[in-house]
């Protein structure tokens, strides 16, 4: 099915089962913990073997001599896997790091080896004894030192562009009566998921078959095939669950190509986790940036000009962080100017991380506008008000398809009482403590990508659906139970929902924000198949046929739905398609958020008091799933606003803090109150199921929010994040 | 992790004379410290003596009016026994204020005195550190050093010793109880238990291989307002940037101890007479030949900002 002109009234319309606020269908096997994670398939396969991944011990350099002397004839060894031994590999197609690396080393922690034994404890301690010498190199690992020599990224084949221009930027912002210029900072932060990466790898003759928890599984396959040189058709991935991902398990990383190879070099299955204090250097992160801003208002609060320039590194060849991306499309303003700046850095591989590019530049740009308000002497609110736009202020005449960012920030406003912040920072205190409120708009783009699926029907009126999508914990299962109990008229129990197999119709997969709108739409389109095919089984006209509680009805009569597979069971596969509507629209999804922060007068501390959050995208499939991520998203950002860092040693050439005793990510106790509203919204450019991803707007201003309400609370401005209180306690007064 | 032999003691003296007569022997009694450490072969002892049963897990009063406490009981078990809450205040507050609920029941008192520096590059076994092999070198002086000591450290070492309990029983005056496989007992103040760096700061106490810590005594109960302020990055499960625990009377007399800024928890009781003129005074005499680094020297006037807040909630 190909989507080319806005959806009309449809199936999913009727809401039975779409919008409810529905539990998540895997609920009781996670709670239990029989839910299985890639490590755990114990049963898929006999007698594994164990590998474990040793990573690089020096940051730059070259490989002289692995002496595997004792490693081979410790207890239980079954193989060592090396570069040397397995010849040069090729690279994937999205990820450019060497997964693994020798005689050359790019990064601290790359893989140099694999050890294969009995037992994970013997493979752990065989691992100790490989004596790898190195002959270190210099390396380049402080982006604020590489940054002057920073060319302009170059210009992938999709992606954001890396320069823009619109009207005359220099002369707008020259000569504006009120001028913002600003540098901000964001460091290196790590995805944090709860489950490392992981895979059990089993070869059977050519084929193979990894269970692992690869979030997008077609890339996962494309890129395991080019890796190891195989036909892409001889592999098999598996995830049925993902213990969380963050984009942090997109494709190929170390695990699964050094447990493939493992498994190849023993002779058998090979079962392999990363332990945690290798994730943070060996696999890959959200990539630090400097960024500049300069914003040219009127006194009256309109923005003439706007200007963001973002500076952030990578491996050679490794993707710009594009930080500028929010800043082409969310503000008004008739002269524009944005450049993505991309040094070489001999660190991990920087690369996705919930909402790449978007969360790192709203970061600086909503802090901006916070200062810009206040030089001009207007409330946050109302200036992000004035300079809403309902088209690409890139390219008139091309609207948004829908943005509700003003009601947002009207509602949210309303109802976390911002009449009650004091416009001059430092006035509220309670006792120890001063009180401050900040606001931030949020903005993601909401791209669809096309997706397959195939729906069974049996004799029992049982709907099974098949696609490769992923449920990273977001609830890919269950929205997609909700799409199909509605499109064939039955109640969710009679729907069994199959994912995260790659010998299943091709999804995107859980990536980009895109997963929830784009898969739910494939399932659509199988189903549309799949009245047809019931339809015509049961003799009724397709137009008549109504599905509704379990049966189908038309030309006067009514039939149970699994009387259409009487005779054989019916299969559907489609896959939806997409024209250029999303080149005539815009499409993204907006939101706004609020938070209360208290900084301790005396000691700096910050603890956030309360959130708000306020979202507009589209339909909302499940409001309960939609919160959920929305509230995690929201936690997410509070870690970046105060804590998150990986802290890069300048010397040794490495992320220190690598591991959750190190760097810390929000607890329990640092979130005390979370609201999230869901403004009623559809857009029938989307897709027949007139949603857009959410799970990644959440965190997209959450941070420049906290520092605005400490900026509120003290009239300290800190520009470099994590806002620590060593950023604070020279300026703060104890006797305010 | 390497391998290892096992053996479980059922009474003291099977502890010390098995450790005695067994090279490279380690105790285990929560093991939360411990066996994180073997895993990344920090620590690999040849041999594991368990002591989880050998008793020496109850409370009781003393003659003298103070507190005998097993050197078995559980974090969990002494923060909420009821005379520990009375009289002890701080000592519970310092207990609360550390790790999670998982690890405070696996925690133990003597365990948790012994509890290893959380320095990432101690951490990190393919970085200098001179604590974890002697004479290598130390990375995290000109590293990252935020977390790390800024007194009582030395040019080898600048790790903190990271918990919150010693603070508190440093503060209370405990005194630690040990046996040898000799028979032999001794008592040590937690000054005398814990060495500074210098130039040997893999030597981090001064037991003896085969020497067990049996017990820890508090005095009898000196009042005053307990206060345990620990301030931190985040509000739950994480160490200490710095903490200060405080027992202050009335009159602004007191005593105070500092955690998270050196190699133990911090108390001089010289400077304590300057309580009564306040935090700027007594800071200075405490912290008197600091030595931060430029990443950490914030603290020098976050242990003041945060005693300020302590003597401040003591008067209210």
């Amino acid at each position: 099915m190909k989507f080319e002109t806005p959806a009309g009234i449809n199936p999913i319309d009727q809401l039975r089962v779409i919008g409810k606020p529905t539990d998540r269908i895997e609920g009781p096997l996670k709670t239990t913990g029989t839910a299985k994670y890639a490590y755990e398939h114990n049963d898929e396969v006999s007698n594994p073997a164990y590998g474990y991944v040793v990573g690089a011990a020096i940051a730059k350099g070259r490989i002289k001599t692995i002496d595997q002397t004792k490693a081979k004839v410790a207890p239980g060894v079954l193989a060592i896997v090396t570069a040397a031994s397995v010849g040069a590999l090729q690279q994937g197609k999205f990820y450019v790091d060497r997964l693994l690396a020798g005689p050359e080393i790019d990064h601290y922690h790359q893989a140099v080896a694999v050890v294969v034994a009995e037992t994970f404890e013997q493979a752990r301690a065989a691992a100790s004894l490989l004596k790898i010498s190195y002959t270190k190199t210099k390396g380049v690992y402080d982006l604020a030192a590489a940054k002057d020599s920073a060319p302009i990224s170059r210009q992938g084949q999709s992606g954001p562009l890396r320069q823009t221009n619109v009207g005359d930027f220099d002369g707008a912002f020259a000569s504006a009566p009120v001028k913002l210029d600003e540098t901000y900072t964001t460091p290196d932060q790590t995805h944090a998921m709860m489950e490392p990466h992981a895979t059990i790898a089993h070869w059977d003759g050519d084929m193979l078959t990894c269970w692992c928890c690869i979030q997008q599984l077609n890339w996962g396959a494309r890129d395991v095939a080019t890796i190891l040189g195989i036909p892409q058709e001889n592999i098999r991935l598996i995830a049925t669950f993902i213990g969380g991902g963050f984009g942090g398990k997109g494709t190929a990383l170390s695990d699964i190509i050094a447990a493939s190879l493992a498994a190849q070099a023993a002779g058998r299955p090979v079962k392999l986790a990363l332990p945690r204090p290798l994730m943070m250097n060996n696999t890959i992160h959200r990539p630090a940036t400097i960024q500049r801003i300069r914003i040219g208002a009127t006194p009256d609060g309109t923005i003439t000009a706007i200007g963001h320039e973002s500076w952030s590194g990578n491996l050679p060849g490794g993707g710009v962080e594009s930080a500028t991306a929010s800043t082409r499309l969310l503000y008004a303003g008739a002269n524009r100017f944005t450049q993505l700046r991309l040094a070489v850095l001999d660190l991990a591989e920087g690369s996705a991380m919930r909402a790449p590019g978007e969360a790192t530049g709203m970061m600086a740009l909503e802090i901006a506008m916070d200062e810009l308000a206040e030089k001009l002497n207007i409330d946050p609110v109302a200036l992000r008000i004035k300079n809403d736009t309902q088209e690409d202020p890139e390219k008139p005449g091309r609207k948004f398809s829908s943005r509700k960012l003003v009601e947002c920030l009207q509602t949210g406003a309303g109802q976390f009482g911002w009449n009650k912040r004091q416009a001059k920072p430092g006035t509220v205190r309670e006792g120890q403590w001063l009180i401050g409120m900040g606001v931030a708009s949020a903005i993601r783009g909401a791209p669809i990508m096309k997706s397959a699926a195939r729906v069974r029907l049996n004799r029992e009126g049982i709907v099974t659906v098949e696609t490769d999508m992923t449920d990273i914990g977001t609830g890919s299962y269950t929205i997609i139970e909700q799409t199909a109990a509605e499109m064939m008229g039955v109640t969710m129990d009679k729907v069994v929902v199959k994912l995260g197999d790659s010998s299943f119709p091709t999804s995107p997969g859980s990536a980009g924000q895109w997963g929830a709108a784009s898969a739910t739409s494939g399932v659509y389109a199988a189903c549309v198949k799949l009245r047809d095919a019931v339809a015509n089984s049961l003799g009724v006209r397709v137009e008549e046929a109504e599905f509704v509680g379990g049966q189908v009805r038309g030309g006067n009569r009514s039939y149970p739905l699994g009387d259409a597979a009487k005779a054989t069971e019916l299969v559907a596969q489609d896959e939806m398609t997409y024209g250029t509507l999303s080149r005539e629209y815009a499409q993204d999804a907006f939101g706004a958020h609020f938070v209360e922060v208290g900084v301790n007068s005396y000691t700096g501390e910050i603890r956030v008091r309360r959130m708000l959050a306020v979202c507009h995208a589209g339909r909302i499939l499940n409001p309960k799933a939609a919160r959920s991520q929305i509230i995690g998203a929201m936690t997410m950002g509070v870690g970046a606003a105060l804590m998150e860092e990986l802290v890069v040693d300048k010397q040794v050439g490495f992320f220190v803090n690598h591991d959750l005793a190190g760097y810390e990510v929000p607890v329990h106790a640092d979130i005390p109150h979370q609201e999230v509203v869901l403004l009623e919204d559809l857009d029938p450019t989307m897709s027949p199921m007139k949603a857009k991803g959410i799970g990644e707007l959440g965190i997209v201003g959450v941070a420049a929010a906290v520092a605005n309400a400490v900026y509120n609370a003290t009239g300290i401005r800190v520009r470099e994040y994590p806002i620590t209180l060593d950023k604070l306690i020279d300026k703060l007064s104890i006797n305010a | 992790m390497k391998t290892f032999t096992y053996e479980r003691a059922s009474i003291p003296a099977e502890a010390t004379a098995a450790a005695a007569r067994t090279p490279g022997a380690k105790f285990l009694a929560g093991g939360t410290n411990l066996l994180d450490l073997m895993k990344l072969e920090i620590e690999a002892p040849q041999h594991i003596i368990d002591i989880g049963k050998i008793g020496l897990n109850k409370i009781e009063s003393t003659p003298a009016g103070g507190l005998h406490i097993g050197a078995l009981v559980t974090n969990t078990d002494l923060a909420a026994h009821p005379i520990v809450r009375r009289d002890y205040g701080l000592l519970a507050r310092a207990l609360l204020a550390g790790a999670s609920g998982q690890l405070r029941n696996k925690a133990t008192t003597a365990g948790n005195l012994l509890q290893r520096t959380r320095c990432p590059y101690f951490y990190d076994t393919n970085q200098l550190c001179n604590k974890r092999v002697p004479g290598s070198g130390c990375a995290a002086i000109a590293g990252f050093s935020r977390q790390l000591g800024i007194i009582g450290t030395s040019t080898s070492c600048i790790a903190t010793y990271p918990g919150d309990m010693a603070v508190a029983m440093r503060a209370l005056d405990a005194t630690v109880e040990t046996v040898k496989a000799n028979g032999a007992k001794r008592t040590l103040s937690l000054d005398q238990l814990y060495r500074l760096p210098g130039q040997t700061p893999h030597l981090e106490t001064t037991l003896e291989k085969n020497e067990l810590i049996t017990s820890i005594v508090l005095p009898p109960p000196v009042g005053g307002v307990h206060i345990y302020h620990k301030v931190r990055d985040r509000s739950s499960y994480a160490f200490a940037l710095v903490s200060v625990g405080a027992i202050l009377k009335k009159d602004g007399t007191g005593r105070v101890a500092v955690g998270g800024i050196a190699p133990r928890p911090w108390r001089i009781e010289s400077a304590e007479p300057l309580l009564p003129s306040g935090a700027k005074a007594f800071t200075a005499q405490l912290l008197k030949g600091a030595r931060p680094t430029k990443e950490n020297e914030f603290k020098l006037a976050l242990v003041e900002r945060t005693l300020t807040a302590v003597l401040n909630e003591a008067k209210h």
